[in-house]
């Protein structure tokens, strides 16, 4: 139960993007064209629960017996660093219809700030292992379904008459500030499904 | 090209925030107020003029191919360092309210971004000052976002009560209205930068 | 090549252990200090130390919860009641609140540890349930009956637009009360045994 409420919070009512602004640069970047948002969400849900896995490890079993807090950062960061590469190369030399749809993406993950802060989260929120894996996937999911729904959304404001004064990147964040009030729509709903278990 | 045009060129013409669009996450994220965000603006603009000047001065000694991964590990050593001392000497409240972006800071494509097209071409001494424009330019960007945020949300600017509550927009403190402002920022931006 | 990284990751390490090694202390005396600003705040008085600290973990909500009872006395050394660290899932995560009680379980005050309500709306628990905020909850006590807001056949005026929040806000105190009650019960009779 707890388990579907993580899920359910994780990609409706904390969305990644919507309300935490966590990934706005891919957020804006590739999300011109559904396929590629589509391409980018999958890539992003990959590496996500991944490295979340990784680095909970990381903490758990290297970073906190040896009272080595402090250097979560620098090894979070490098972790994700290395990880994509792998993933890359494996990638390429495992499935390379999958490394074509996906490979472009890669690189670009490294310096997106939901890698690195949904990892972050975990260890501030306390999860256990699975916790944390259903957490990052979810997470994840979220952020594939902001992607696409905004890529939709873009697809067809291509073909809209746009003022002058807000062409290009003005009239984008504007919409995605009306698709994130769409999203607080959903606030509350996680506390609404607890009380319903009688969780609370 | 001279200082005083390097640190003009990032607060007008390559400005982070509203030509470049660099940063987003923590732009959007903790400009609830002018404060917060002025902070952010700042804590972001320190680690740039350390990362900046570091990694000019050792360019020379990092063989090419592993050029990112020496200056991820730097801008992870100064953002852990800021960590630190902000945990130690800045207060709760602030702390409280830039939370996760400011480890988040390590991530933040303006620092990686200047590295690359920057410090690693220029000496020193440029690069300080090319760290003071973009900083500059991204605490203004901030800052300003904050002002508006607040005095159109909370009807105040870095706390000082100036509208009624009645007419405060609830809508401009919470995540939709980060988009909304920064959308409306950039049209005006542009407009007065195509003038 | 490789002598490059690794040259930089030792420094880099180095650095880093120094400058914790530095910070750690301030760290942990501001927030030691914090704790201490916040237990005489809600005890509203300056004459007071705190004698015990209980950490007591009880079962809510099918979810294991931690309070932390912080057993004041004066400077005389008589029990005045305790500050009770309190934690409840709010509207949009983890509302935690401190709360003193005096010796009979009357409400002396409270602050907001943590939250994540909606700014603006949410938010305003830290000033509305104070002595002159409209909901005010200082001088109750739970030990009558637990604290409702009107909606739900209690007393307390709920904040506009955030009945949520306040029925958070009121659990957690009412929670806190539970705790220190059990626990001044289990006090009394340990000491009535002794004698």
């Amino acid at each position: 139960m707890e388990y579907l409420l993580i899920f359910i919070s994780a990609i409706f009512v904390n969305n990644i993007i919507l309300s935490q602004f966590l990934g706005i640069c891919p957020f804006l970047g590739v999300s011109r064209k559904i396929d590629t948002a589509l391409g980018m969400g999958a890539a992003v849900a990959f590496v996500l629960t991944l490295s979340t896995i990784v680095t909970w490890l990381v903490q758990t079993y290297v970073l906190n017996p040896l009272g080595l807090q402090y250097l979560q950062t620098l090894a979070f960061i490098l972790v994700i660093a290395t990880l994509v590469q792998m993933v890359e190369i494996i990638l390429k030399k495992v499935s390379p219809p999958l490394y074509q749809a996906l490979g472009i993406f890669l690189p670009l993950i490294t310096t997106n700030c939901a890698v690195l802060g949904v990892a972050i989260l975990v260890i501030q929120k306390d999860f256990n292992l699975l916790s944390s894996i259903v957490y990052a996937f979810s997470t994840a999911l979220g952020f594939a379904l902001a992607l696409t729904v905004f890529a939709g959304i873009r697809e067809q404001l291509s073909l809209v008459q746009v003022p002058k004064g807000m062409q290009g990147m003005a009239i984008v964040l504007v919409t995605a500030g009306l698709l994130s009030l769409a999203f607080m729509g959903f606030s509350g709903v996680d506390l609404g499904l607890r009380q319903m278990m009688g969780l609370q | 090209m001279s200082k005083y045009k390097i640190i003009l060129n990032g607060l007008i013409k390559e400005n982070p925030t509203f030509v470049l669009l660099l940063g987003m996450c923590p732009t959007l994220a903790t400009t609830t107020s002018a404060l917060n965000g002025l902070s952010m603006g700042l804590a972001t603009m320190l680690v740039l003029l350390c990362t900046n000047t570091v990694i000019s001065c050792i360019k020379r000694i990092t063989p090419g191919q592993v050029h990112i991964p020496v200056f991820i590990i730097v801008i992870a050593a100064f953002v852990t360092l800021l960590q630190m001392f902000m945990s130690a000497y800045a207060p709760d409240g602030i702390n409280k309210a830039l939370g996760i972006f400011i480890p988040l800071i390590v991530v933040n494509c303006i620092i990686l971004g200047r590295a690359e097209s920057f410090a690693c071409k220029h000496t020193p001494l440029e690069s300080l000052c090319d760290g003071v424009g973009i900083g500059l330019g991204f605490t203004f960007g901030l800052t300003l976002l904050g002002v508006v945020r607040e005095l159109l949300g909370a009807g105040s600017v870095f706390g000082v009560v100036l509208l009624p509550e009645t007419t405060n927009m609830l809508l401009f403190i919470l995540p939709p209205g980060a988009f909304i402002t920064l959308g409306y920022l950039i049209a005006i931006f542009n407009r007065f930068k195509a003038k | 090549m490789v002598m490059v990284l690794v040259g930089f990751a030792i420094v880099i390490a180095v650095l880093l252990a120094w400058v914790n090694h530095i910070t750690e202390a301030p760290i942990k005396a501001k927030a030691e200090k914090t704790l201490q600003d916040g237990i005489q705040e809600v005890m509203q008085t300056q004459d007071m130390k705190v004698t015990k600290n209980d950490t007591i973990r009880q079962m809510a909500d099918g979810k294991e919860t931690v309070f932390v009872v912080h057993e004041v006395a004066n400077q005389a050394g008589k029990g005045i009641g305790a500050a009770v660290e309190s934690t409840v899932m709010g509207f949009g995560g983890d509302l935690k609140v401190l709360v003193g009680f005096d010796d009979l379980g009357k409400i002396l005050g409270y602050t907001i540890l943590q939250t994540s309500e909606t700014p603006g709306l949410g938010m305003k628990a830290d000033k509305w349930f104070q002595k002159d905020g409209k909901g005010n909850v200082i001088g109750k006590s739970p030990a009558t009956g637990d604290l409702a807001v009107s909606k739900d056949g209690g007393d307390v005026d709920a904040i506009t637009a955030s009945t949520i929040t306040s029925r958070a806000f009121l659990k957690a105190i009412n929670q806190a009360y539970a705790a220190y009650a059990h626990k001044g019960v289990d006090g009394d009779s340990g000491a009535s045994k002794q004698i």
